[in-house]
């Protein structure tokens, strides 16, 4: 149903026209180009738009028509592999049409293709009741993944069959209870601004493994919590983002490149398709959804990309998946309200963004979680949202930084001075936290050992003791320091640089198990504890530091088998005996 | 075109007009005043009958009675051909060299569309700039846009002319072509540049646009984008290798913010416009490389720190969107060390992509490592002994310092003409890491120690 209206006044992506029975939030093709645009305020019969593409040129006087729907997203089969501008456009699909490098004004596309069939299978069954959200069928949409189709309506079913379909060919009919026939197709439409219902939420017991030593052992984020990513630009936040999209334990990732660099885009993109999932081994890109919305695309359409992702993320989880959500970065998500909230000539609040960032942040931070999904029968998913943080200079004190970790449970902090001497990840150990190991204290128990939290616990209290003799240091020197102390420090270099440096780039070191985490840190502590002991019996540190095995827990990284970090174990006992003998 | 004699108000660089129908936004103007003269502007807000200008130079002379505004119907857009190529241009795109004028075989719109991200090749190919602390330690790649962080009075025009001069790729005979972009600098600055580029024969290959310090501030916010579309155009339509100098972005800002102010716009931090991170985007983002296109968009944008604070909102902006940077230090430069690369907080993000093996050297990763961490492990023992006295040290550690003085000495300083190719900067970087024991070389793999290490003795 358009509705059609004239534009009055254009004022960058902000756009006012007259429009009859304009709803908040409606989409609009604004002027001769058809850019397309959403409501974002009425005042009288004065339609408010912003306008997603550039406005150049666009007069007062040309055409405005509303759609009478608000912005939604389509939800089907195809959304894997796919790469989306911010408003759910395919970008493969626009280079085609704009024919060319360049992303040309005012194209119209689908976000899932209508042509390509899929071979759906049927799993319910002629005459089954069904509620809104259980599964009809299966489409094999990538090999990793099964694509589960849910049902938008609750009846009976009257027809069903399997067979090859195009996403909109009806694939089976339900009688709902006021005897209206319902069309089920492959696809569905969501609002992207509305959260998709769940049953219940649970607190998340389970972790998120990322294959990052610094996270999974000291900093765990559990499926379905938060985590927050601040740090200054350089500090290593998009390679830290991309190592949690690469490695982590999920079924589906959704990845925002949220008003981010171009070029790096274009090497997710390219890499993406030839990393392999830990887990089977097939390429990367059949579980993920990317996102990309760059610095100088349009602003409006940045705002709405955070959205779109969350949407896209929330109806993998309804299928029982657990899903990661990287936004990167949610400080250019802010920015782009702010630069609207300006040309609304809203009253602005802290450094100039607009009075609801506290409230918009808290709401896209609630829409992770684990959670019973909307269905007769029962099953679980979980959508974890990991979101980058840019402060303008490195300065966590600023409106986004602050009403971030408001909301978020997990704060990793990364460092430019780490950065500067190449510590990566930049995650400072002292400033980080986690409020997840409670949580996840059962599960470590379990599936790794019951004494991982205690030495997590140990290894964190070394760290701590050395920051206070590093103060010492600075005034008296290192070799004022009783042994003792000295060895502390030896320990803990070991803990900085041969736990948690981690290399992004190497084929061994890039994702570590938690088993072989778990190992580490044990052989570090045991040669701790050695040490101690061999002090105890007059043993000089000098001779304790010439020890080959100090070479060897360096290298314990690399080594592709969890057996040779158990082995440096055994040989670190014997050298240490054989020192104790004499 | 539509001609108006409504001009109603006059606020800075702006200029409203009243009654106008059918005028776009971002339209471009011509400004009659009385006396004649000609003033070029552009429709920065339209609606409810008034176009708000922005004029582009001085309103000076524009009066609400006789001004004549001419709607020209059509966005700013700039004529392009490789004629360009030996000429000198102002900051609004005309002949400043009493050259002909340019005829065009194409008009572009000089805002330029954004590239699509799913179109774009990735950066991998290595530029040698013969300058050590850049190819050996924060490599530059084509297609980057990789910015000096300067401040006032260091050498920062010195080392943007000498890569300009410098740089090449490796083996290859490709189209290579400079432009140059002048925003709000000196006269004598510009005269800098000019003379160098004529003296070193590398005129005939750029394209200059030159808004000095005298010439309006409005004009500051089209000059970059003038060079940048040229620079597009003889990168993507000329298959050329383009490095485009922009300098000094400071000077940019500062004019945003001049208009933004006269706009009665909301400030964000520091009175610099809230959308200020979208409009530098929107320059340096059109770096890099497309598909189906030989040639790149290389950028080396010079800013130049306020009070050398690096927070400031300009290079802190800067540094979110660019592929890293390159910073200039005053307590190095006070060394008198040139060029005054401070290291540490410098990176080149794709400098990853464009080094290794059939790149560079397959030990160039490891060696670049190597001399970060261990120049870093210096500087703080070079406080350190400040405090405590150098005899208080390890003996490791006194190496360290040591090798903290001569990386300053050897790696970082060089001569503003000397060249040094990637294979000497690396066998530089040997040179300093033989300082240290060996086993403290935990970032080099073992079989390069054994080929490059020993090689020295």
């Amino acid at each position: 149903m358009a509705k059609k209206g004239r534009i009055v006044r254009i004022s960058g992506p902000v756009v006012e026209a007259k429009l009859p029975d304009a709803k908040l939030y409606d989409v609009v093709h604004v002027g001769e180009a058809g850019l397309l645009g959403e409501i974002i305020k009425i005042v009288g019969d004065i339609s408010v738009i912003q306008v997603y593409e550039d406005t150049s040129g666009l007069k007062p006087g040309e055409e405005a028509a509303s759609t009478g729907e608000p912005l939604s997203v389509e939800l089907g089969p195809g959304l894997l592999e796919s790469i989306y501008d911010g408003i759910q456009r395919p970008l493969k699909v626009i280079e085609e049409k704009s024919q060319g490098a360049y992303i040309a004004r005012g194209i119209v596309v689908n976000a899932l293709d209508r042509k390509k069939k899929w071979d759906f299978k049927a799993t319910a069954k002629k005459g089954d009741k069904i509620k809104a959200g259980d599964i009809i069928g299966t489409v094999q949409e990538t090999e990793l993944i099964e694509h589960r189709i849910m049902s938008p309506v609750e009846g009976k079913i009257e027809s069903i069959k399997s067979g090859k379909y195009t996403i909109e060919d009806v694939v089976a009919t339900v009688a709902s209870h006021k005897g209206k026939k319902e069309q089920v197709k492959l696809y569905q439409k969501w609002f992207v601004r509305k959260s998709r219902p769940v049953i219940e939420k649970f607190p998340p017991n389970i972790p998120l493994v990322t294959g990052q030593r610094i996270i999974d052992t000291f900093f765990p984020i559990a499926k379905g919590g938060t985590a927050c990513i601040p740090g200054p630009f350089g500090s290593g936040k998009t390679v830290t983002q991309q190592s949690l999209a690469k490695y982590s334990d999920t079924r589906i990732v959704v990845y925002i490149g949220c008003g981010e660099r171009g070029n790096e885009m274009t090497e997710v993109l390219k890499e993406f398709p030839h990393l392999e999932d830990p887990n089977t081994g097939k390429p990367l890109m059949q579980r993920t959804v990317l996102i990309a919305n760059t610095s100088n695309m349009p602003v409006a359409a940045r705002e709405a990309s955070i959205y779109t992702g969350v949407t896209i993320a929330e109806y993998f989880r309804d299928m029982g998946y657990d899903v990661a959500l990287m936004a990167d970065s949610t400080s250019r998500w802010a920015e782009a309200m702010r630069e609207i909230g300006g040309r609304l000539e809203e009253m602005p609040g802290e450094e100039g963004y607009p009075a609801y960032l506290a409230r918009r942040l808290a709401e896209f931070y609630e829409r992770a979680g684990r959670v019973r999904c909307q269905s007769s029968r029962e099953r679980y998913g979980s959508v974890s949202i990991i979101g980058a943080v840019s402060p303008p200079g490195g300065d966590l004190s600023e409106p986004v930084s602050q009403n971030t970790l408001r909301v978020t449970k997990v704060f990793l902090a990364l460092d430019a001075p780490l950065a500067y001497r190449r510590h990566f990840p930049a995650i400072n150990w002292l400033k980080s936290y986690s409020l997840y190991p409670d949580n996840l204290e059962d599960w470590f128990t379990k599936n790794v050992s019951s004494d991982f939290l205690d030495q997590v616990n140990t290894s964190m209290s070394l760290l701590q003791k050395e920051a206070e003799l590093e103060e010492v240091v600075q005034l008296v020197g290192p070799d004022a320091l009783p042994e003792k102390e000295q060895a502390i420090l030896l320990i803990t270099k070991m803990l900085r640089e041969d736990f948690l440096q981690q290399n992004a780039f190497s084929d061994v070191d890039a994702r570590c198990e938690m088993d072989k985490q778990y190992e580490m840190l044990k052989t570090i502590l045991q040669f701790h504890e050695k040490t101690k002991d061999a002090l105890d019996l007059g043993i000089q540190l000098k001779r304790i530091q010439e020890l080959p095995e100090i070479g060897k827990i360096g290298r314990m990284k690399e080594m592709a088998d969890v057996k040779d970090v158990k082995n440096l174990q055994k040989e670190i006992g014997s050298s240490f005996d054989s020192l104790s003998k004499g | 075109m539509k001609e108006y004699k409504t001009v109603t108000e006059i606020a800075g660089p702006l200029v409203f007009v009243s009654d106008v129908s059918g005028v776009g936004y971002n339209e471009i103007v011509e400004i009659m005043t009385p006396d004649g003269e000609k003033r070029k502007g552009q429709v920065l807000d339209v609606g409810h009958n008034v176009a708000v200008v922005q004029v582009f130079g001085s309103t000076t002379g524009i009066g609400t009675e006789k001004t004549i505004v001419r709607f020209l119907g059509e966005t700013m857009k700039l004529g392009l051909s490789p004629e360009m190529l030996g000429r000198v241009f102002n900051g609004l795109g005309e002949p400043r060299d009493k050259g002909p004028r340019i005829i065009p075989k194409e008009k572009i719109d000089i805002t330029g569309l954004p590239i699509n991200p799913y179109s774009r090749e990735s950066p991998n190919e290595f530029i040698q700039t013969g300058v050590s602390t850049i190819d050996g330690t924060n490599t530059l790649v084509r297609g980057q846009k990789l910015p000096l962080f300067s401040g006032a009075g260091l050498p920062h025009n010195q080392l943007a002319v000498q890569i300009a001069r410098q740089a090449k790729v490796l083996g290859t005979g490709e189209k290579f072509a400079v432009v140059f972009a002048a925003i709000g600098i000196t006269h004598e600055e510009a005269s800098f540049f000019m003379k160098d580029f004529e003296k070193t024969g590398a005129l005939e290959n750029a394209v200059l646009f030159l808004n000095l310090a005298d010439d309006p501030s409005v004009e500051r916010i089209i000059t970059p984008r003038l060079a940048l579309t040229t620079a597009e155009y003889l990168a993507y339509e000329q298959d050329m290798h383009v490095l485009t100098l922009i300098t000094d972005m400071t000077n940019y800002c500062e004019a945003l913010r001049e208009i933004s102010s006269a706009r009665q716009e909301v400030p964000g931090r520091r009175g610099y416009p809230g959308y200020m991170y979208t409009d530098l985007s929107m320059i340096y983002e059109r770096a890099g490389r497309v598909k189906g296109s030989k040639g790149s968009v290389t950028q080396i944008p010079v800013l130049t720190m306020p009070g050398d604070d690096k927070t400031h909102p300009i290079p802190d902006l800067t540094g979110y969107i660019t592929e890293g940077q390159i910073l200039l230090s005053r307590d190095i430069h006070r060394k008198n060390i040139y060029p005054p690369v401070d290291v540490l907080p410098s990176l080149s993000r794709l400098m990853n992509a464009g080094i290794g093996d059939e790149k560079t050297r397959e030990d160039h990763k490891g060696v670049s490592d190597q001399l970060y961490a261990a120049y870093a492990t210096g500087r703080d023992l070079r406080s350190l002994s400040a405090v405590v006295g150098e005899e208080a040290l390890s003996a490791t550690d006194r190496k360290y310092l040591q090798l903290a003085d001569e990386f300053e000495k050897q790696f970082v300083q060089q001569g503003s003409y000397e060249n040094r190719e990637i294979e000497k900067t690396l066998s530089i970087g040997w040179d300093l890491l033989s300082i240290l024991p060996e086993e403290e070389l935990k970032r080099v793999k073992q079989k390069h120690i054994d080929r490059y290490l020993r090689k020295k003795e």
